[in-house]
């Protein structure tokens, strides 16, 4: 039976952002799938050594609260300075009270594992990324490159 | 009692960990070989179920107890 591939392009930076495409990047690895992830605009920082991703209530009426907030909680103070970190701190502490994966950790075990990780090289000239702040053994492509792989793909997902 | 090749304890962890865990268990393993694998996430049973149909590893026994459960998976 020929292998199976996944391709996906990562393009959201946040903290809850970067979960959907390492976990299913790791799974289907375990499942013996050749996986490509195209990281895209906001998606460059999920490739950073140092990850410091973020999670706002903000723009996201579905995102549960602590105490319920989210059904109470005036939006416009979700702007307030401090909220933004106050929930990355929160859902921090959730995820390793739970039991779920560190960014990091699934990051590791994508990399571990032979998933291949893409930046798009024209979001790094886009923004002047640099790319001494990425982590290693990650190529630098463009669409052209993606659709090479993405075209033989059995899946492929944008997230 | 039986001897397994390799035990993982997954308690604790949640989704995709106990699938992770169990791969690079196999990775280390001979073919014929059985895994025992404890995890307490409740959608690790239909996890499991198409882990090991998908990879071709048979799984042998599935136990539920108090919220804990037991995988053997034989590697393929």
């Amino acid at each position: 039976m020929a292998q199976k591939k996944l391709a996906i392009i990562a393009a959201k930076g946040t903290l809850d952002g970067a979960y959907p495409p390492f976990i299913l990047a790791s799974t289907a690895a375990a499942l013996d799938y050749e996986v490509q992830v195209f990281f895209t605009f906001y998606g460059l920082q999920l490739l950073r050594r140092e990850l410091d991703l973020k999670v706002t209530p903000l723009g996201n009426p579905a995102m549960p609260m602590p105490m319920k907030m989210d059904k109470w909680f005036p939006t416009m103070l979700t702007a307030l300075p401090g909220m933004e970190g106050m929930m990355t701190t929160m859902m921090q502490k959730k995820i390793a009270e739970k039991g779920v994966a560190s960014v990091q950790e699934l990051r590791d075990a994508c990399q571990e594992s032979g998933v291949q990780l893409i930046a798009c090289q024209m979001t790094v000239d886009l923004f002047d990324m640099n790319p001494d702040e990425f982590i290693e053994g990650i190529d630098y492509a463009g669409a052209a490159d993606f659709f090479a792989f993405a075209g033989d793909s059995d899946i492929c997902l944008y997230m | 009692m039986e001897q397994f090749a390799q035990e993982v304890d997954a308690s604790g962890l949640n989704c995709p960990l106990p699938i992770l865990r169990a791969k690079k268990a196999l990775n280390g393993m001979e073919k014929g070989q059985k895994l025992r694998l404890v995890t307490t996430d409740k959608g690790s049973v239909r996890d499991f179920e198409a882990f090991t149909k998908q990879t071709g590893n048979p799984l042998l026994e599935t136990s539920e107890e108090q919220g804990t459960y037991t995988f053997i998976i034989e590697k393929g």
